[in-house]
């Protein structure tokens, strides 16, 4: 589904800033996984979710995605594959509109846009079911403007616009990171619940180990621009925080560095 | 100085201000909806007059064609400033200063070197009513501008409401949000500009048919007569949140502004000094939302707490 061979990223090359952020990633998806992504401090995370969507040319290397070779597409072009969730709850939603506005325009990602009519009759019944879902109430304010609701809220209709049009890849970056424990709880069942329901390639950035564990069929730790362990299955499922640190070090050498992770 | 000269003003500042009140709905979409202050549009309102005056003079064109001609040129001017600010990523503004010096030139050139076209008896789209009713010259341009305006709100609205306006209006609210679902920003910034500068420049020719010239500085401070326009507009319809409202409200608060430019001519206060208003009412507008939460953040802080104010 998604395959990343030997991706080089260098910021500010030829600067005093300098920085090698990612260094030969090699990933492969296949259908129906779901990965999620731990390391330390600018171990190369988000830029390999960044460089999957396009937002920064990579240096080297090829990123596949269901079989198309998109690894100089920009990014408004390779978002038909694409379903994308920010850490910040402000990003993926546009405040001055209304709730079925961005989902009207969530529903024809990767569409040509035409002079049809923005939101149809049809479709407020698709979104206003959609809605339910959440369990937020949001179907009954489809007229509110995005910029009335909350982070949590906001998060939840970001998911459900980056998965309204089924993509290839999910890609949620951090996504709970903003919120506070119990909304990001409810942003995570609901992830959950979502990528089960409709069987979704997804790979999550996260910085709570307990949710990498327990969360997806498969889990890797990067570090320096690198894959530094890839495990799936029944070995994931029975990790414990202390063996993902104890790994860390092994591959590393050092401590565990990242000062927003959550240990326990 | 008495009242019924004013009065006998209102007809020939309203028309004004309902023609100039196309350009302003122009403004209202690159300042409002892109969140850009359009440089360019100075440039491309004389562009507009200048190209309608010489086809109508030079060519005897229909002034209806001459129009159309106009908004064309206006949208290829919109167009000069979108590339310049989308390909090459030079800043909006300046971008559109470099857009709006180069058309002085343009201006002149179209012109034939003079800077100044007078239409004299040519044909104009206000000339066959005044013909046919026997009205003025002022009451014709406000009944007709009317109409265009209220075509041209009515276009609009269905305009972005539709797939392509729609993502046109999130690429002003959120362009990582609208580039992670497929748009291309630089196509829809583009067509935003080129939007915005026909209407700028039909306005120009619309302008340049009421008065029966063209003159290469006819623009100049129209983006400014733009902002201070919109900012009326905005406060006298403050209540008004749709869609169909805040554009209308470009048109009210244009002819507002023209009325309150008839009432200072009135005063007997120099014309001249209506650019210092028209900027004290921008400036004042902008100034005032930033000033007063500072003023409130500054009062919420007390020294013990703060228990007065937040409550526990």
């Amino acid at each position: 589904m998604l395959e990343i061979k030997d991706v080089f990223k260098t910021f500010n090359a030829g600067t005093i800033n300098e920085k090698r952020a990612l260094n030969g990633v090699n990933l492969k998806l296949n259908e129906g996984d779901f990965v999620t992504i731990i390391g330390g401090n600018g171990a190369g995370k988000s830029t390999t979710l960044n460089m999957i969507a396009g937002v920064y040319p990579i240096d080297r290397g090829t990123i596949t995605i269901d079989g198309v070779d998109v690894s100089t597409w920009p990014e408004h072009k390779r978002a038909q594959f694409l379903g994308r969730v920010f850490q910040d709850p402000m990003m993926g939603t546009a405040a001055g509109m209304e709730i079925e506005e961005n989902l009207a325009l969530a529903y024809r990602r990767g569409k040509k846009r035409t002079l049809k009519w923005g939101v149809t009759n049809e479709e407020r019944d698709i979104y206003r079911e959609e809605l339910k879902i959440l369990g937020l109430g949001l179907e009954n304010r489809m007229n509110t403007k995005v910029g009335l609701l909350s982070g949590g809220q906001r998060q939840a209709l970001t998911l459900l616009m980056a998965t309204l049009q089924q993509p290839k890849v999910l890609l949620l970056d951090e996504h709970t990171a903003a919120l506070d424990p119990k909304t990001a709880k409810t942003v995570l069942d609901l992830t959950e619940h979502i990528i089960e329901e409709n069987h979704l390639t997804a790979l999550m950035v996260t910085h709570n180990m307990k949710d990498a564990i327990r969360m997806g069929n498969r889990l890797i730790m990067m570090q320096d621009g690198r894959v530094i362990y890839d495990v799936a299955g029944e070995e994931k499922k029975n990790l414990k925080v202390s063996d993902l640190l104890a790994k860390f070090q092994e591959a590393s050498g050092t401590e565990f560095a990242n000062d927003r992770m959550m240990l326990s | 100085m008495n009242i019924s000269s004013l009065l006998s003003a209102v007809p020939g500042a309203l028309s004004q201000g309902v023609l100039w009140g196309v350009m302003v709905i122009g403004v209202y979409i690159t300042f409002r909806l892109l969140d850009i202050a359009d440089m360019t549009c100075d440039g491309s309102f004389s562009l507009g007059g200048c190209v309608c005056a010489v086809l109508i003079v030079n060519f005897n064109v229909n002034p209806v064609i001459a129009i159309l001609a106009s908004i064309i040129a206006g949208s290829l001017a919109g167009c000069v400033t979108g590339l310049l600010h989308t390909v090459f990523e030079i800043p909006a503004i300046l971008a559109g200063i470099l857009t709006q010096y180069s058309l002085w030139s343009i201006n002149l050139r179209i012109m034939g070197g003079k800077s100044n076209v007078p239409l004299l008896k040519s044909k104009t789209i206000f000339s066959g009513l005044v013909e046919m009713t026997g009205l003025r010259n002022s009451h014709v341009a406000l009944i007709i501008g009317v109409v265009i305006a209220i075509v041209v709100v009515m276009v609009l609205y269905w305009f972005f409401g539709t797939e392509l306006g729609a993502s046109l209006r999130a690429t002003g609210n959120n362009e990582n949000m609208i580039r992670a679902l497929g748009v291309d920003i630089k196509k829809t910034k583009l067509l935003a500009l080129m939007i915005a500068n026909g209407l700028v420049a039909f306005a120009g020719a619309l302008v340049c048919q009421s008065q029966k010239y063209a003159d290469i500085n006819m623009g100049t401070g129209a983006i400014v007569i733009g902002l201070a326009s919109i900012v009326i507009g905005e406060v006298l319809f403050s209540r008004f949140k749709s869609f169909y409202m805040k554009l209308s409200s470009a048109i009210v608060g244009c002819c507002t502004y023209f009325l309150i430019r008839a009432v200072v001519l009135w005063l007997g206060l120099d014309p001249n000094d209506m650019k210092l208003l028209s900027a004290i009412i921008v400036a004042l507008a902008l100034a005032t939302p930033v000033a007063m939460a500072k003023y409130r953040t500054k009062k919420a802080y007390s020294p013990n707490g703060g228990t007065e104010h937040a409550g526990n």
